[in-house]
C-alpha cells in the first residue's frame, strides 16, 4: 500500500514536472495553445507502473540480489562461470562462435555484414580504450582523435601520395601513436578529472583543425573516393568487398583481443593495473610510471589508428563530423557498460551499443530516448558493468613448489 | 460454355485478389537526420515523404500499389549513412529520396549506383555529386553550388555593384561551399575582400565577429548557412547597429527566417527558384503540412516535397519500379511540383528550374528582375 | 583582408570586444557555477547540466507563449516566464540527481558519469519529441533600455541584462554559501561529506539543494541567452554546456568564484581572438588554453592546490 501510495506520489510529480514541455504545444500558425492533457495522463500512468517496478528493483538490489537477471546477472554469469571452469565447454563454445562469426557475411544479408562490420570496428576502439581506462585507469574523453588520425592519414596519404590501403594501415597506427605520446608526455602529471578534460579539449583540438584546415583536409567537405582495400589486385563490387572487409576486420579483432589478453597479464600490463589501483604506492613499488604511462597512451592510441584507417576505407568518405565528442563519449560507455579491464565485457557492450540502435530502428523516432535511458538503467543496477574484469589469481602454494597455478 | 464460365470465374478470382497484389506495396525510402544536431533540415523532408505519400495513398496509390514509407536515420554522419543505405538497399526499396546533407550524399552515392537504385536529395548542394557523370541515378531538386554562386555574384556586381564585400559561414560543406563559389567569382572580377571568417552556429554569442565586422565596413555581407545562424547573426547586427545588407543562399528563403529574424530581416536578398507560390502545387504543399502537423513547414520542405513528388510520378509514367524506366521518365517526363514544372537533366540537376534573387521587403519574400534558368 | 582589421592598438574596437567578452564571459559563469557547485561536493562531471539549461530555455519559450495567448501584459510576461522556468528546472534538477544520481553513490567513479551522458541523451531527446526539431523563435519581451543609448555600440538591452542578473546571481550566491546556515553546510559537505556527516549536516539534503541552485542558475541562463540569441532549439545545451565547463575547469573546479573568473576570462579570450585573429580559431583556442593552463596549473586559476597525502 505503501508503495502503491510512493508511485502514486511520483506519478504526480513527474505530471507536474513535465507539464510545459510534453503538455503544452503552441500551434505558432493559428496562434493559439493546445494542451496535451492526453500525453500527461499517459505518462503519469506509466511513471506509476514504472514506480512500482523501481521499488521493487531497489528493494531486490537491497536485498543482494541481482536485480538484472538477464542480460548482466546470474543468466550471463552463470554461463560465464561454466565457461570459465571448464576448458572443453569453453573450446565448444569458442567454436560455434568462430563458425557463426566466419559464416556471418554468406548467410547474412549485405545490410548486416555491413553493421557488423560497424560494430566490430567499435570493438576494436572500445578494447584500445579499454588499455587506457579500463588496466591503466586513466579516464580519457578524447579518444576518438587518434581515430580521426588514422582514417585521415589513410585519407590523405591516399590523396596526395597515392599511398594504398596496406601501405597506410601501419602508418596510421604509428601516427596515432606519436600523437598518443605527443599527448601523453604534458599530460603526465594530471591524473583523474583533469586529465579527463585535458584528453576532452585535444580531442575538440583535432576535430577543429580538421574542419578548419581546408587546404590540406578538405574542411568540411572531408576526403571523398578513398579506395577500398585492394587484394592483390583483385576487382571486386561492393558486397564482395564488404564481405572481405568483414574479414578483415574480424581478423584485426581477433589479434586484438589476443594481444590485449596477452598484454594483460605481462610485465607492462600488470604495471597498468597497479598504476590504475594507486599511483603513489606503483610508484614507490619501483615502477617507472612516465614509462608506463606513456606505454598506455600509445598501445590505446594504436588500435584506434588501426581502425580509423579501416574505416575510411569501410565508409569511402570521411569528413570531420564523424569525429565529435559523442563519438568518444560514446567509446567510453562502451569500457564502462561492458565491465572496466574485462575484455569479454567490453566486446559484448560494445556489440549492444552499436547494433541496439540499429535494430531499434523500428522504434526509429524514440530509439535515441531509449539509448540513453538504457544507459542509465544500466548503470543503477550494474554500475560495475555487464561483467567485472576478472584479475588473475595467484595460489600461494605455488611458492612452495606445489604447482598451483602460476 | 463451360470454358466461360472457367474464364469468368479466373477473372472474378482475379478482382477478389486485386486487393491482396495491392497490399504489397511500394516502398520509398526516406533517409536523412530525422534526429541529433542537425534533425532540423531531415524531419520536415521526411513530413514531406508522409504527406505526399498520404495523398497518394488515398487516391488509391500507383501502378496499383499502395505506397509505403521506410525512413532511416543517418544523423549526417557518413558512416551512420552508410548503414541506412544498406538497410534501404535490402529492404528493397523502389527509390529513395535523400540524403539531406552532402557529406552523407557523397558516402552513399556508391552503394546506390552499384545497386542501380533512384536516389534524390531535396538539399544537397555540392556541386560534384552531379559532376562527372559518375553518378548516373542520383537526381537533386535545389541548385548546386555553382549554379546558386554564378546567380549571385552577377546580382552582386551588377544589380548591387558592391566594391568591398565580406563573407561568413558556419563553417558546413553548404555555407562554406556557398561562400566559396561566391568569392572566387568577385575576386575575379575585383571585387575586395575585406572579412573572411567562420562563425560557430551554437555559440551563446556573436557580437565579437559583428564587431569585427562593423570595422570592415563592407558594402555587403554574404553568408553562407542555414537560417537560423544567419537570423541569429542578423539580429546581433541589427542590434549593434550593423546595417550592412546581408546576402544568402537559398536555405534563408524560408518564412521561418522572416519570422525569426522580425524586422530586422528587411532588406535581406536571397537566391531561390523563381517565385512559385501562387502555383497549385505549392499551395497544395502547404495544406497538406498543416493539415497533418499543425504546423508551417519547416527548412527544405518544398524541395523535398517535389523530389517525392517527381519520384512517384516517375514510377507511375514508367509504369513500373525498373530503375532504367525511372530514370528515363525523370530525364523526359516534365511533372508539376511546388517549385515548377521539372525534369532532370543528364547530369542529375533539376533542369526547367529558375533562379531568382529575392528581397525581404515588409515581412515577405520579393522576386526581384535577376534570375537564371538552370539547363 | 588582416591590414584594415588590425589597425594597431584601436581602443574603441578593443573597449568594444571587452563588453562582447564580458557578455559571453557572464553566461558561462552562470552555467559554469552548476557545474562547479555538483563537482565541488560530490565530485561529478554533471554531463547533463547543458541539457537543463535548455530545459530553462523551452520552458520559458512555452510559458511566455501560453501567456501571450492568453493577454497576459506584455510587461510582466518575462519576469513570469523566468521564474517559471527557474522553478521547473529546479524540479528538474532535482529529480535528475534522485533518479539517476542518488542510486549511485559509492559505486564506481566512471559509472555516475556514463549515467550523466545518458541522461544527456535522454532529455534532448524528450525535447526534440515533445516539441519540436526546428529553431523556435524566442519572442523579445525585453523593454526598451534608454539609458542605454550613448553606449549602445558596445550594450543592449539583453547584454545589460546578463551582466546584471548575473552579477546579481552570482554575488547572492557567494553570499549564501559564506553567511547561511545552508551555505555553511554545502562547504562543510564539499569538504569532507563523512565528517559532515558526524556533525548532524543531512548530506542528501545538501546535495540536492546543490541540484536544485545549480539548475536554477543553468534556468536563468537558459533565459537570458534565449532572449539575447532570439531562438531557441534542443541541441542548444551541448556547446554551451561544453564551454561553461571549460570555464569552471579554468577557474579551478569545486571553487564558486573560479567558475566566475573561469566564465570570464573564457569569454574574453574567445572575443578577443575573433577580435584580432579570425573567428575560425574561436573554439580552438578556448581548448588550447584549458590545455596550457591544465598542464601548468592544473588547480585552475583560483583553485587551490592539493597536496596528495599518502
Amino acid at each position: 500500500m505503501q508503495r502503491m501510495l510512493r508511485a502514486a506520489f511520483a506519478a504526480l510529480w513527474f505530471m507536474i514536472l513535465t507539464l510545459p514541455v510534453l503538455g503544452i504545444s503552441l500551434n505558432t500558425v493559428e496562434h493559439s495553445v493546445v494542451w496535451r492533457w492526453d500525453r500527461i495522463l499517459g505518462l503519469g500512468a506509466g511513471i506509476f507502473a514504472l514506480a512500482m517496478l523501481w521499488d521493487w528493483c531497489f528493494a531486490r538490489k537491497a536485498a543482494g540480489r541481482p536485480v538484472l537477471p538477464l542480460p548482466g546477472g546470474f543468466g550471463l554469469g552463470f554461463a560465464l562461470e561454466a565457461l570459465r571452469s571448464r576448458p572443453g565447454l569453453r573450446r565448444c563454445a569458442l567454436a560455434v562462435l568462430a563458425v557463426v562469426m566466419l559464416l556471418m557475411p554468406v548467410a547474412g544479408s549485405f545490410y548486416q555484414t555491413n553493421i557488423m562490420i560497424s560494430a566490430l570496428l567499435y570493438v576494436m576502439l572500445a578494447l584500445g580504450l579499454n588499455i587506457v581506462v579500463g588496466l591503466a585507469g586513466q579516464l580519457v574523453l578524447g579518444y576518438v582523435a587518434f581515430y580521426a588520425i588514422g582514417a585521415y592519414a589513410y585519407g590523405l596519404l591516399n590523396q596526395f601520395l597515392g599511398w594504398g590501403f596496406w601501405a597506410c594501415l601501419p602508418v596510421g597506427g604509428l601516427l596515432a601513436v606519436l600523437f598518443g605520446f605527443g599527448l601523453g608526455f604534458p599530460v603526465l602529471r594530471l591524473r583523474g578529472d583533469y586529465l579527463a578534460i585535458v584528453t576532452l579539449g585535444f580531442g575538440e583540438i583535432v576535430r577543429l583543425t580538421l574542419q578548419n584546415w581546408t587546404s590540406v583536409t578538405g574542411g568540411p567537405r572531408g576526403i571523398s573516393d578513398i579506395p577500398r582495400p585492394g587484394l592483390f589486385g583483385v576487382s571486386m563490387d561492393i558486397a564482395a568487398s564488404t564481405t572481405y572487409i568483414y574479414y578483415l576486420v574480424l581478423v584485426a579483432v581477433v589479434i586484438t583481443i589476443v594481444v590485449i589478453s596477452r598484454l594483460k597479464n605481462s610485465r607492462v600490463g600488470l604495471a597498468l593495473q597497479a598504476l590504475r589501483e594507486d599511483e603513489i604506492a606503483c610508484e614507490a613499488m619501483g615502477v617507472d610510471i612516465t614509462r608506463v604511462k606513456l606505454s598506455a597512451f600509445a598501445l590505446g592510441s594504436c588500435w584506434a589508428g588501426f581502425a580509423g584507417v579501416i574505416f575510411a576505407a569501410k565508409t569511402t568518405y570521411i569528413n570531420p563530423s564523424s569525429f565529435t565528442f559523442m563519438e568518444s563519449a560514446m567509446i567510453l560507455s562502451m569500457v564502462v557498460l561492458g565491465g572496466m579491464g574485462s575484455i569479454v565485457g567490453v566486446v559484448i557492450a560494445a556489440f549492444i551499443l552499436i547494433l541496439a540502435p540499429e535494430y531499434l530502428r523500428a522504434f526509429s523516432d524514440y530509439r535515441m530516448l531509449l539509448f540513453g535511458a538504457i544507459m542509465v538503467v544500466m548503470m543503477l543496477f550494474r554500475p560495475q558493468g555487464l561483467i567485472s574484469g576478472e584479475r588473475r589469481r595467484y595460489h600461494i602454494s605455488a611458492l612452495h613448489g606445489q604447482g598451483g597455478r602460476p | 460454355m463451360k470454358k466461360k464460365a472457367l474464364w469468368c470465374a479466373v477473372l472474378a478470382y482475379c478482382l477478389w485478389a486485386t486487393p491482396l497484389f495491392a497490399a504489397e506495396t511500394i516502398k520509398i525510402g526516406v533517409a536523412g537526420a530525422h534526429s541529433g544536431d542537425l534533425a532540423s533540415y531531415g524531419i520536415p523532408s521526411l513530413n514531406a515523404a508522409k504527406v505526399v505519400i498520404a495523398d497518394v495513398n488515398a487516391k488509391g496509390g500507383i501502378l496499383g500499389h499502395q505506397l509505403e514509407l521506410v525512413s532511416q536515420d543517418d544523423q549526417c554522419k557518413p558512416e551512420l549513412a552508410t548503414n541506412a543505405a544498406t538497410k534501404l538497399i535490402s529492404d528493397k526499396v523502389a527509390v529513395v529520396m535523400g540524403h539531406i546533407c552532402s557529406g552523407p550524399t557523397k558516402a552513399t552515392l556508391p552503394l546506390y549506383t552499384e545497386a542501380r537504385m533512384v536516389s534524390m536529395s531535396p538539399s544537397a548542394t555540392t556541386p560534384s555529386l552531379t559532376e562527372g557523370g559518375n553518378n548516373p541515378y542520383f537526381f537533386r531538386t535545389i541548385a548546386n553550388d555553382k549554379a546558386q554562386a554564378r546567380l549571385t555574384s552577377d546580382f552582386i556586381l551588377n544589380g548591387l555593384k558592391a566594391k568591398k564585400v565580406a563573407y561568413l559561414h558556419d563553417n558546413g560543406e553548404y555555407g562554406k561551399g556557398f561562400v566559396d563559389g561566391n568569392r572566387l567569382m568577385l575576386e575575379k572580377a575585383g571585387v575586395e575582400t575585406v572579412l573572411f571568417e567562420a562563425v560557430t552556429p551554437d555559440a551563446v554569442d556573436f557580437s565579437a565577429v559583428v564587431r569585427k565586422l562593423r570595422r570592415a565596413k563592407p558594402d555587403l555581407l554574404v553568408f553562407g548557412g542555414y537560417q537560423p545562424t544567419a537570423s541569429k547573426l542578423l539580429q546581433q547586427m541589427r542590434r549593434d547597429r550593423v546595417t550592412t545588407p546581408m546576402l544568402g543562399p537559398d536555405g534563408l528563403k524560408d518564412d521561418a527566417f522572416i519570422k525569426m529574424a522580425g524586422k530586422d530581416s528587411e532588406g535581406v536578398y536571397t537566391s531561390y527558384p523563381k517565385d512559385t507560390s501562387n502555383l497549385p502545387a505549392w499551395k497544395q504543399a502547404l495544406e497538406g503540412h498543416v493539415k497533418m502537423f499543425g504546423s508551417a513547414p519547416g527548412s527544405f520542405y518544398y524541395n523535398a516535397y517535389a523530389a517525392v513528388v517527381a519520384l512517384v510520378n516517375a514510377m507511375e509514367k514508367a509504369g513500373s519500379t525498373d530503375t532504367d524506366k525511372i530514370v528515363e521518365a525523370l530525364r523526359t517526363c516534365p511533372v508539376e511540383t511546388p517549385l515548377g514544372t521539372l525534369t532532370f537533366s543528364k547530369t542529375g540537376d533539376a533542369a526547367g528550374m529558375a533562379l531568382s534573387i529575392y528581397q525581404i521587403r515588409d515581412g515577405k519574400f520579393v522576386e526581384l528582375e535577376h534570375s537564371i534558368t538552370l539547363d | 583582408m588582416s591590414a584594415c582589421v588590425w589597425g594597431g592598438m584601436d581602443i574603441q574596437f578593443f573597449i568594444e570586444l571587452f563588453f562582447g567578452g564580458l557578455t559571453r564571459g557572464s553566461i558561462y559563469a552562470l552555467i559554469a557555477l552548476g557545474y562547479t557547485l555538483v563537482y565541488g561536493i560530490i565530485g561529478l562531471i554533471n554531463f547533463a547540466h547543458g541539457e537543463v539549461y535548455m530545459l530553462g530555455a523551452f520552458t520559458a519559450l512555452l510559458v511566455a507563449g501560453v501567456l501571450g495567448v492568453y493577454g497576459f501584459p506584455a510587461g510582466g510576461i518575462l519576469v513570469v516566464a523566468a521564474l517559471a522556468a527557474v522553478v521547473w528546472c529546479a524540479a528538474y534538477g532535482y529529480t535528475l540527481e534522485k533518479v539517476a544520481y542518488k542510486p549511485l553513490r559509492g559505486a564506481p567513479r566512471l559509472s555516475p558519469l556514463i549515467s550523466a551522458i545518458g541522461m544527456s541523451i535522454f532529455l534532448q531527446n524528450y525535447v526534440l519529441l515533445a516539441q519540436t526539431s526546428d529553431f523556435v523563435p524566442f519572442p523579445n519581451l525585453l523593454p526598451p533600455m534608454d539609458f542605454l543609448e550613448y553606449i549602445d555600440y558596445v550594450m543592449g538591452p539583453s547584454d545589460f541584462l546578463i551582466l546584471l542578473v548575473s552579477t546579481i546571481a552570482m554575488v547572492s550566491l557567494s553570499l549564501f554559501i559564506r553567511f547561511t546556515r545552508m551555505g555553511k553546510a554545502m562547504r562543510a559537505t564539499a569538504q569532507n561529506r563523512k565528517m559532515a556527516l558526524l556533525l548532524g549536516i543531512n548530506a542528501d539534503r545538501i546535495i540536492s539543494l546543490t541540484f536544485i541552485i545549480g539548475s536554477a542558475l543553468a534556468a536563468l541562463g537558459g533565459v537570458l541567452i534565449a532572449s539575447h540569441m532570439g531562438q531557441v532549439n534542443f541541441g542548444i545545451g551541448f556547446l554551451a554546456g561544453l564551454k561553461a565547463f571549460t570555464a569552471a575547469v579554468l577557474g579551478g573546479i569545486g571553487s564558486i568564484p573560479g567558475a566566475m573568473v573561469g566564465g570570464l576570462v573564457l569569454g574574453l579570450a574567445e572575443s578577443f581572438t575573433t577580435g584580432y585573429f579570425s573567428g575560425n580559431y574561436e573554439d580552438m583556442l578556448a581548448f588550447g588554453i584549458l590545455i596550457l593552463i591544465l598542464v601548468f596549473r592544473p588547480d585552475g586559476i583560483l583553485g587551490k592546490a592539493t597536496v596528495e597525502k599518502v
